[in-house]
């Protein structure tokens, strides 16, 4: 698949002398993953881990390293900048892993990301992983076998969960991605959807999303639409109160919005299995599917 | 982080926005004193943290001092119980004596983030005083949303669309004067709601906002200092406090099985598989990504302090989190408390077997469970039994 990690793929890591930005750069870099260079603001002239430069600014990175991706650990109240800094360096592709980034600040740095034409991942997100090929995050390498189900996931966890139970069933991931737990995201639901119904290597897509907001039944709607590869479905959230924060900022259901009954009425009306039960995500998937 | 009714009204007080003369009591007499100063009739306003005050008695309008004496007698102390209240209510510890106001005609407005578009969704309706969303699916054509882009703000062709739908086109400059200000109180205060319902037309002719509800986002906190030494700590539950001390994410509900979950995601997925195999999620629990054994432990001692609990289930896909520290925090809460619930416990992913030779060492009565659906049978007779 083109989007997200390729084999040209240059990454710069922004907070990679950080306690989290150090050890997932190692994590990223045993997946495979080609990263040319980090930033961290005040220790330009460092090399992490003796081979890779450290800039204090992205566009060094490009300029001298040539990156054309960045993966952001930088904390909360400094992500929205760290991500419009890459934004303005050029960068195609930036994955932020970083929770907590205020509303306000995002709304601005969607608007920004979407007119220079920068595919944003997250934040609030476990990144993006091709098995064989690297991985752009924080999820557990091991449990990710090559193969050919796409997965989309708002949640990091349940995503680890889901992917473990599909590889156990003996299938595998084309590609998985974490489109992150916050109101205001980077790519949502349909615009993996059309990657993966474009990519060869992907035969089926599991979506697996949480109560809150309406990106479900849009993303309904469009795989009706625009979808030829079968879909599976996951929300969690059934037993979530109204009106309470379940740990994403993103999942609340307000009045009758947002609710699990809403988004899988939405997807079995576009013919998209809809799983219910945690266990059986896997087994639901393969039994569904003769492709191994 | 929600703000009470008063602590909105004097966020548009700071912003020169004309609202009812107003000021907060915190026992009866003080109550009665404010009304003498303010003037009969009055409004007497339950401060809870709760919509739907109006329909549960915590909305009282007085004529006389003497019904403010009886009232407000009656409202401090009660629990009110509204529809999202949770069924064990709130208790009224202040009220909001207000200055009534007569008026011609009442509208719903509120400012709210709008995720599809990342813009700033003005939602306005002439249908003031109802519930929006009841509105919305019963009367869709007397509701319209506005999408203000952040970069631009509130602009005067945004007031002549609020006064052209709402027929207020000889108030347009005062809606643009007025909508601006709260337009800056939601952006400055970083609120994801800023909602007045309702927004009234005197019948001396004047725009006013008689109740005000603002919902500031939590992540803004670190840089709302104002607010955040605002926050009322007597709302807070004391479990869902001492949780966040510890880095974990928690939140109580009605239930009988607690569980301990690791992300978001896969803590709600547990709940509601918990509700399938016919028990209930006594709580939201994540332990995040930096679990320690000390804060597994800490959790699990706030599980168990509630005495309706069946059994607690640990549900964790070890990534970040390494199960064997998760263990390790098992063990020290269940001997350290002599917890004797029964625990349901599901460990995979990094260091998983290490995790489990420390559970099964420690000799103690848990149910080791592989996958989830194991644990499914177990929950179903423990709550039956």
């Amino acid at each position: 698949m083109s989007a997200g990690i390729n084999e040209s793929t240059r990454v710069v890591v922004q907070g990679i002398t950080g306690r989290e930005g150090s050890f997932h750069t190692r994590q990223c870099i045993l997946s495979g993953t080609n990263i040319v260079a980090g930033v961290s603001p005040g220790k330009g002239g460092e090399k992490f881990d003796g081979n890779i430069p450290v800039y204090n600014t992205v566009s060094q990175a490009v300029e001298e390293d040539r990156a054309n991706t960045a993966l952001v650990f930088v904390p909360a109240v400094y992500a929205g900048d760290a991500i419009l800094e890459s934004v303005f360096a050029g960068i195609k592709t930036v994955v932020c892993i970083t929770e907590g980034i205020p509303v306000h600040a995002m709304l601005k740095v969607k608007r920004i990301a979407n007119t220079f034409n920068t595919l944003l991942i997250g934040p609030n997100c476990p990144g993006i992983i091709v098995p064989g090929t690297g991985k752009l995050g924080i999820m557990p390498t091991q449990i990710f076998s090559k193969g050919h189900v796409g997965m989309i996931s708002r949640s990091g966890t349940l995503l680890y969960e889901a992917a473990d139970q599909v590889c156990r069933n003996g299938l595998g991931i084309s590609t998985a991605v974490g489109i992150g737990g916050d109101p205001i995201i980077g790519s949502d639901f349909i615009y993996w959807l059309e990657q993966f119904e474009q990519d060869p290597n992907t035969h089926a897509i599991v979506m697996i999303g949480e109560i809150g907001g309406d990106m479900e039944e849009r993303a309904a709607s469009y795989a009706k639409a625009h979808i030829s590869k079968p879909v599976f479905a996951f929300i969690a959230g059934r037993s979530a109160p109204e009106g309470k924060r379940m740990g994403h900022a993103g999942a609340i259901i307000t009045g009758s919005a947002g609710t699990v009954t809403s988004k899988e009425t939405a997807f079995e009306q576009a013919n998209i299995m809809v799983i219910r039960n945690l266990a059986l995500i896997g087994q639901t998937v393969s039994e569904n599917l003769s492709l191994k | 982080m929600k703000l009470h009714e008063y602590q909105g009204k004097e966020l548009l007080q700071n912003e020169g926005v004309e609202i009812p003369e107003s000021r907060v009591a915190y026992f009866p007499e003080e109550a009665w004193m404010v009304s003498m100063n303010i003037g009969y009739p009055v409004m007497l306003k339950a401060q809870v943290l709760t919509g739907g005050r109006g329909k549960s008695g915590g909305v009282k309008k007085c004529r006389s001092a003497e019904e403010v004496r009886q009232y407000s007698r009656q409202m401090f102390g009660s629990v009110l119980t509204t529809h999202q209240s949770g069924k064990n209510g709130l208790k009224v510890r202040k009220i909001l004596v207000e200055k009534a106001v007569d008026y011609e005609k009442e509208f719903y407005l509120s400012f709210v983030i709008d995720r599809n578009t990342a813009t700033i969704a003005l939602i306005i309706s002439k249908q003031g005083g109802m519930e929006i969303e009841n509105l919305s699916a019963t009367h869709p054509e007397s509701v319209k949303k506005i999408l203000i882009n952040p970069f631009t703000g509130f602009l005067p062709f945004h007031a002549r669309t609020v006064a052209a739908f709402l027929d207020l086109w000889p108030k347009t400059a005062e809606i643009f004067n007025l909508l601006g200000k709260l337009y800056r109180i939601f952006v400055t205060k970083e609120c994801t709601l800023l909602e007045v319902n309702p927004l009234v037309l005197t019948n001396a002719g004047s725009l006013i906002p008689l109740d005000i509800k603002i919902d500031i986002d939590d992540n803004a906190l670190i840089r709302q200092k104002e607010i955040l030494r605002s926050r009322d700590l007597s709302e807070l539950n004391e479990d869902e406090v001492e949780a966040r001390f510890y880095d974990l994410n928690f939140i109580k509900l009605d239930g009988n099985i607690g569980c301990m979950v690791n992300g978001a995601g896969l803590a709600m997925a547990t709940m509601d598989f918990i509700k399938q195999a016919g028990g209930a999620p006594a709580n939201f629990l994540d332990v995040g990504g930096v679990a320690t054994p000390e804060t597994i432990s800490r959790g699990f001692e706030i599980l168990s302090r509630d005495g309706s609990l069946k059994a607690i289930f640990v549900n964790i896909f070890g990534g970040i989190v390494r199960c064997d520290k998760v263990a390790d925090g098992i063990i020290d809460a269940t001997t350290r408390h002599h917890i004797s619930l029964p625990v349901i416990i599901r460990l995979s992913g990094s260091n998983v077997e290490e995790g489990l030779k420390t559970l099964k060492a420690s000799r103690k009565n848990f149910h080791l469970v592989t996958d989830v659906e194991q644990a499914r049978d177990i929950i179903n007779t423990l709550v039956n039994n």
